[in-house]
């Protein structure tokens, strides 16, 4: 992880940031004064954001049912677009369901049931004609856990544009662009043939992130896209969402505040509400504004106790 | 806690008895039990390679060349040979795997990928493909016999009625192996290909059919090596005892290794006992050949993930 109250210049996220530039892994974060580091933070990361999302996806009293159990509660948010959203909260608040929904991947668990709406560009993905497949090639996810299909590295890429039918002029081209666009190219470019499992965890997830923009989405959904890499490769990852944010739209669910706070522009915090009588916990969107204004100046109670450490 | 009893403490596990004259391990009843597992374990052991021992030493003289390439003859008991039966059962392998093959495969990713495991029609399937592996191989060829009835064949015993039986036999099994293999490709390799926008059929075709192909080919192996050896279902269809001919296709008539020895050991000349001998070892053998095959496949190909 970077340092980041000390120095704040290291930490202003803009595209031209080196993603190569050396780090010392073994530097701390700096505990004593979350709030503080929050907020500068929080707006270093923001650029010139409109009050309202320009949205390109947006949620209406979306509920989420699993068999009986009610897992999500009335969300509504709206995600803009070329912003980085962040969906952040406690275990069990509901925000991988949420993120599995916008690209109707919730579809795959059995039992799972969705009400209320989820616009892509006004039209909701849940209406009876819409073909969840056509939905995905728009809305590309990118999972917890690196998951390359044992094939080689060029083949990786190639899947996604092969499966949908893309028209490819040159899929060589193709293959290198969605690499450089994924910073892997310089390190790949040698041994696109050999299998992609021979690569790195932290080069598996920005492969599995090259293979996602090979099919040109528009939004691209990561679940915890970081949560099994190390802080060198976590910081890498970083780097390339805030340079993909230039070209796409970017939704992440992430355990990690920090890093909430160091690339989102917007965040929506979740907590879970426990059911009096029967103990389930119905996950609930508690606030949702500018990431700087939800790490310095939350207005609900709960997401400063949260944010501050004092929970969750 | 004081320097003193730190000292103390330490002097006491220093003067600790770690040694002992017999271990805890190796008290009589210890001793007793593990006699008892080694007992269940060469119980089984040794009376297989008494048997195989005692086989081999009756066929052994007819172990020659007369052996593979004669056909059956009652004239010349000790030139007898089961070139019709090898033959037979190679083509009964064969059609057998094209027959049960595509159908175990399409069985087991129609039930992994598709079923809705809440419909009832959907459990019943499932609960069913596990009885039906536990069914008596006769029963199948009971079965067969009403196939080949109803596809108008008048003549039952040939090799597409021997194949059906023994397809319908090891179905249930390839079934079961395939369904294992597909269920050992994680997870996150599905959800990685559909939220590329593939669908459910590539997923599977490009996916999962090829990470589980060493799974298949134990599975369907294992099953025709049970196949190869069974008389009973073919006795049914009325597979003759000994045929003086190769067979030349499908719908040929023919007769299998396992039938030829069941017919020479009901004859009393000890010629015919020795040849019988003989040909259980090479049915042994070619089961042993199958079974090896199986393994190699498993390790060769075996992905961890």
């Amino acid at each position: 992880m970077r340092v980041m109250s000390k120095t704040p210049s290291t930490i202003t996220i803009n595209a031209a940031h080196d993603p190569y530039a050396p780090r010392d892994p073994h530097s701390t974060q700096h505990q004593e004064d979350p709030l503080s580091t929050f907020v500068q933070a929080g707006e270093s990361a923001a650029h010139a954001l409109p009050e309202v999302p320009e949205a390109v996806m947006d949620v209406n009293d979306l509920n989420v049912f699993y068999g009986d159990f009610h897992a999500v509660h009335d969300v509504t948010l709206s995600f803009g677009k070329n912003e980085i959203t962040a969906l952040i909260g406690p275990s069990g608040c509901g925000k991988s369901t949420v993120l599995r929904c916008l690209n109707r991947m919730n579809d795959l668990v059995a039992g799972a049931r969705v009400e209320g709406q989820v616009n892509y560009h006004g039209q909701n993905i849940y209406a009876k004609a819409v073909d969840p497949i056509a939905v995905r090639t728009h809305i590309g996810m990118v999972f917890q856990k690196p998951n390359p299909f044992p094939k080689s590295i060029y083949d990786n890429i190639a899947y996604g544009p092969r499966v949908t039918g893309m028209k490819v002029d040159s899929m060589d081209d193709l293959v290198e662009e969605a690499l450089r666009g994924a910073a892997l190219w310089d390190e790949v470019k040698d041994k696109l043939k050999q299998s992609a499992y021979g690569l790195s965890g932290g080069q598996q997830q920005r492969l599995c992130i090259a293979r996602t923009i090979a099919t040109r989405p528009d939004v691209i959904l990561m679940d915890e896209p970081c949560s099994a890499l190390d802080p060198i490769a976590t910081a890498r990852v970083e780097d390339l969402m805030v340079e993909l944010r230039q070209q796409y739209t970017i939704i992440i669910v992430t355990h990690n505040m920090q890093q909430a706070a160091r690339v989102s522009d917007r965040t929506a915090f979740f907590t879970a509400k426990a059911d009096e009588t029967t103990g389930d916990r119905t996950g609930l969107l508690v606030e949702f504004d500018t990431t700087s204004a939800i790490f310095s100046n939350p207005h609900d109670k709960r997401t400063e106790d949260y944010i501050s450490g004092r929970f969750g | 806690m004081s320097t003193v009893s730190n000292v103390a403490v330490k002097t006491a596990r220093e003067t600790v008895q770690l040694t002992a004259k017999r271990s805890k391990e190796q008290t009589p009843t210890a001793l007793i039990f593990l006699g008892l597992l080694w007992f269940s374990l060469f119980f089984g052991v040794a009376v297989l390679v008494a048997l195989i021992v005692d086989t081999a030493i009756t066929g052994w003289p007819r172990f020659d060349m007369n052996l593979l390439t004669n056909y059956d003859s009652t004239l010349f008991p000790e030139k007898t040979g089961f070139r019709a039966g090898i033959l037979g059962t190679a083509w009964l392998m064969v059609t057998t795997a094209v027959l049960a093959v595509p159908l175990g495969i399409g069985a087991a990713v129609y039930l992994e990928e598709y079923a809705d495991r809440d419909r009832w029609y959907n459990r019943l399937i499932e609960v069913n493909l596990q009885n039906l592996a536990a069914v008596p191989s006769i029963v199948y060829g009971l079965l067969a016999v009403g196939v080949m009835a109803a596809l108008g064949f008048e003549r039952k015993g040939i090799v597409l009625g021997g194949a059906i039986a023994l397809s319908l036999l090891i179905l249930p099994v390839i079934i079961i192996t395939t369904r294992e293999a597909i269920r050992a490709v994680p997870e996150e390799i599905r959800s990685g290909s559909l939220a590329l926008g593939a669908t459910v059929w590539q997923t599977t075709w490009r996916q999962i059919l090829p990470s589980a192909v060493p799974g298949i080919a134990t599975g369907t192996i294992l099953g025709l090596s049970r196949a190869i050896g069974e008389a009973a279902p073919l006795l049914m269809l009325g597979i003759p005892l000994a045929v003086r001919f190769d067979p030349t296709g499908i719908f040929s008539e023919m007769t299998a290794l396992p039938m030829q020895i069941f017919f020479m050991t009901s004859q009393s000349q000890i010629e015919f006992q020795q040849a019988a001998a003989a040909a259980i070892i090479v049915l042994l053998v070619m089961v042993l050949a199958l079974n090896g095959l199986a393994i190699y496949i498993r390790n060769k190909f075996q992905r961890s993930w």
